[in-house]
């Protein structure tokens, strides 16, 4: 069926750039916001407003009713739920299958099955792709007992968790029943499933995800990879591909693990497999897949040229893969920075407020994914995503450079931004040198304290 | 953090019985400034739409509201709740919708309007049914009045907040 007409059930930058795809495909756009978000860049952008909620996340972007309801009574095809919010909740999903609207994204089936963290490990080891040591906690007594077998540290994760939350780590085993018992408590809180696991936890480990496409009926192709090891909290804040400094082995055999882990799925549209990377011992493990677009997503189009919304469309609209793995060409490096409006200097606060003044770089290999313009306001009730910077060079050399002098000329006034901080990561010799690992950001933020107290201590000194 | 129009009303009104001849309200970015007997105005901090708490006042390009004597000056930022400039005519109230849905006039196909112009309301009559995925909620009046316009035909897509009557109060 072709699609004619999108409801877009997101906000800020994503929002703002599905609907210049779909501007270019000859789409419409419907755009379904809070009330807060009424007078936004993609609120402007798009054909048609329509405001399902109050500014309160709950009761608009994650309200399953309003939105699907918004899509029939706009008469939209289909819904592009973007990233976060509702894009994997199988609820949405399932929904738009009864009332027979288009859902961009995979099936309810599948956003289920990798949704639920053990069944996602369970369906890796079946298709051959290799996990982190660990497994399912039935017991106390077989927790201690696999606790054994995989060596501390370990983390304790939610069963319903993702993305860094509901994790803990233990260093002892006499710290593990309460630790189970602690994140059991707070998964069922956090994801209303209270069933928690066991992983090794791989020290140094860099986050590397494959992008993937597939068209429903067990055709997948890979984009590369890209390393998001530049992570603070377990938020990413500088993605890159390709990932620096893997042997052609291992980078080989990562895209393949997750061309297999989304055939095994007969997966359906974009999607990333994410894998913990132990550069030590040169191997690696799954994490988990999402199954949606992801932020970091303009990096795989900067070297493929290839538009990965355009192709989420024509999945959803039943054109199968328009591109077989033959056609995918991965050209030169790039680098994104995300522009959050957090303040470095206060423990990176959210900075929310209305901007007096937004200046973007731009320039050939520049690319600025953003919905802030000077006068745009930064609601409290969101993420602190201002924009994304992406740099695209013939190597990685190149594109920092570009990266760097895009931020050196991005001018934000009236929020605070993170951008000092980014340019301190990419200006930092361990960087520079390519293939950190997630805890290098943590490991900056210290040295950058102690030096502060060294510096406060001769303060002292010399007032004394 | 915003405001409805009413809220504003109602700090105006607060503002107007007091003892008081300014106001400013800084709550989570949003300031409201309420000056009385439109000594001055001031300028707005962004091009958002400004709530005009009397719709004969005078607009001008600066999105600044000047108010007539006797009454308060208001210049905000915060973005209004609809597309349209708020009324906040104290003598008369919007009914808004809760939620994005469909409207119904009636309980059902065929059946007489909950309300038409000219019917007398309590504040808990109900004037509308919106539909959302086939569950029905009632909207109620909110306050004791007549009718006086029904601004949505039966059977629309209605906004979450979007005005969908005027009600004159009474009393």
């Amino acid at each position: 069926m072709a699609i004619r007409r999108i409801l877009i059930a997101n906000r800020g930058e994503i929002a703002a750039r599905i609907i210049r795809t779909c501007r270019r495909l000859e789409i419409e756009t419907v755009l379904a916001a809070s009330l807060a978000d009424r007078d936004s860049v993609p609120a402007r952008l798009a054909d048609r407003v329509v405001c399902v909620g109050p500014a309160r996340p709950t009761e608009s972007y994650l309200n399953v009713s309003a939105v699907v309801h918004a899509a029939l009574g706009t008469k939209s095809d289909a819904i592009h739920p973007g990233y976060g919010f509702l894009s994997e909740r199988a609820a949405l999903a399932s929904l738009c299958e009864t009332e027979r609207v288009i859902f961009i994204g995979p099936t309810a089936a599948q956003i289920d099955a990798v949704g639920d963290k053990l069944r996602a490990r369970a369906e890796a080891i079946a298709a051959d792709v290799p996990v982190v040591p660990g497994g399912a906690i039935a017991s106390a007594a077989q927790a201690r007992q696999l606790a054994e077998e995989i060596g501390f540290p370990l983390l304790v994760k939610a069963v319903g968790g993702g993305g860094g939350r509901g994790m803990k780590r233990v260093e002892r085993l006499q710290d593990l029943p309460a630790a189970v018992e602690l994140a059991s408590a707070e998964a069922g809180a956090a994801f209303g499933d209270a069933r928690v696991y066991v992983e090794r936890f791989v020290d140094r480990g860099r986050h590397v995800e494959v992008q993937i496409l597939g068209d429903g009926r067990g055709g997948v192709i890979h984009l590369g990879e890209r390393d998001c090891s530049v992570q603070r909290r377990y938020q990413k804040l500088i993605e890159e591909t390709p990932a620096p400094g893997l042997s052609d082995r291992l980078r080989r055999e990562l895209r393949e693990a997750a061309v297999r882990f989304a055939e095994r799925l007969t997966y359906r549209g974009a999607g990333t497999v994410e894998f913990l990377v132990d550069g030590e011992r040169d191997a690696f493990y799954f994490l988990e897949m999402n199954a949606r677009i992801q932020v970091e997503h303009p990096v795989t189009e900067a070297v493929t040229g290839i538009d990965l919304v355009a192709e989420q469309i024509a999945v959803a609209g039943g054109s199968g893969l328009r591109l077989q793995q033959s056609d995918i060409r991965l050209d030169g490096c790039a680098i994104e920075c995300r522009v959050n409006a957090e303040d470095p200097a206060n423990d990176f606060r959210p900075s929310p407020g209305q901007v007096r003044e937004a200046s973007w770089p731009a320039g050939a290999g520049i690319r600025v994914d953003t919905h802030i313009e000077t006068g745009s306001r930064v609601p409290p009730f969101y993420d602190s995503l201002m924009a994304k910077i992406i740099a695209h060079a013939a190597d990685r050399k190149a594109a920092l450079g570009l990266l760097s002098t895009a931020i050196a000329a991005t001018r934000i006034d009236g929020v605070s931004t993170n951008l000092s901080f980014q340019q301190e990561v990419l200006t930092s010799p361990e960087f520079q040198r390519g293939g950190v690992d997630t805890g290098f950001v943590g490991r900056l933020l210290d040295a950058r304290r102690s030096e502060e107290a060294t510096y406060q201590g001769l303060g002292a000194i010399y007032r004394g | 953090m915003s405001l409805t129009a009413a809220e504003v009303a109602e700090i105006v009104k607060l503002v107007e019985q007091s003892s008081f001849d300014e106001l400013t309200l800084e709550i989570d970015g949003l300031k409201l400034s309420l000056r009385r007997n439109g000594a001055g105005s001031f300028a707005a901090a962004s091009p958002a739409l400004v709530p005009v708490l009397d719709p004969n006042i005078v607009t001008d390009e600066q999105n600044t509201v000047t108010a007539s004597p006797n009454t308060v000056t208001a210049t905000t930022n915060i973005v209004t709740p609809t597309p349209n400039i708020v009324t906040a005519d104290p003598a008369t109230h919007e009914v808004r919708s809760p939620l994005l849905g469909t409207f119904y006039r009636a309980p059902k196909p065929g059946a007489a309007p909950f309300v038409e112009v000219g019917t007398v309301v309590e504040e808990d009559t109900v004037v509308a049914i919106i539909e959302v995925m086939k569950l029905m909620n009632t909207v109620r009046a909110g306050v004791r009045g007549t009718v006086t316009e029904v601004l949505v035909s039966d059977g629309v897509l209605v906004e979450f907040d979007q005005s969908l009557m005027r009600v004159r109060k009474s009393g």
